[in-house]
């Protein structure tokens, strides 16, 4: 039941990273790593299971907390160029 | 083979499909913002019910010392990926649209489409 589920991530997995390679923008790019990241979340806390250690949990959590954040900072570099712009100011 | 096994099985089953339907449609939708629907239903739908799948399999801990505290965290885990996948999808396409990203027209017959006559 858990091998198959993270067979079934592990192959979504690899189907984001070959849109990450071939993305023809940078935002594909970034919706593909987006994509890779929270994967990464569910085959942790599906990896837990799987090996008896369900304290992986807390690796999950911390992940996808990094993983927003990093989504979130990326977006708004390539957005503006710049991640110290105020966004009060340059509304558009 | 208990009635959570059951539903264990059958909520990591749909979530595995829907990351997998999900990753096809990051492959071969058109354009960007099509894209956008694919790798937002891996993140909301398949991530979600399998988390949920997690903490139905852990239901069957009930009693144990300290039973509550991993479906406690996977119940963190489900709230912050419902928050965050559509956040971070809605950022990420208004950057792109700010950013000028164009997407596919479809063919009009007027225009020499592949129905016009």
């Amino acid at each position: 039941m858990f091998a198959g589920a993270m067979a079934g991530i592990l192959v979504t997995m690899a189907l984001a990273l070959v849109r990450g390679i071939r993305g023809p923008t940078v935002f594909d790019r970034i919706l593909a790593v987006n994509m890779f990241g929270t994967k990464t979340v569910l085959l942790i806390a599906v990896g837990g299971y799987f090996m008896h250690r369900p304290e992986f949990i807390d690796l999950a959590l911390v992940y996808a907390l990094v993983n927003f954040i990093g989504t979130i900072a990326v977006c708004k570099f390539c957005r503006f160029g710049n991640l110290a712009r105020d966004d009060a100011r340059s509304t558009r | 083979m208990s009635i959570l096994d059951i539903i264990t099985s059958i909520c990591l089953g749909i979530g595995t499909l829907a990351c997998i339907v999900g990753g096809i449609g990051l492959i071969r939708l058109p354009d960007f913002y099509t894209r956008t629907h694919g790798a937002s239903i891996t993140d909301t739908l398949g991530a979600n019910l399998i988390v949920v799948g997690l903490i139905v399999h852990e239901l069957g801990n009930i009693g144990d010392h300290n039973w509550w505290l991993n479906p406690a965290k996977m119940f963190l885990l489900l709230v912050f990926l419902f928050l965050a996948g559509p956040a971070s999808g809605h950022a990420l396409v208004k950057a792109a649209f700010a950013r000028g990203v164009r997407w596919d027209e479809p063919p009009t017959p007027q225009e020499g489409g592949p129905h016009a006559d």
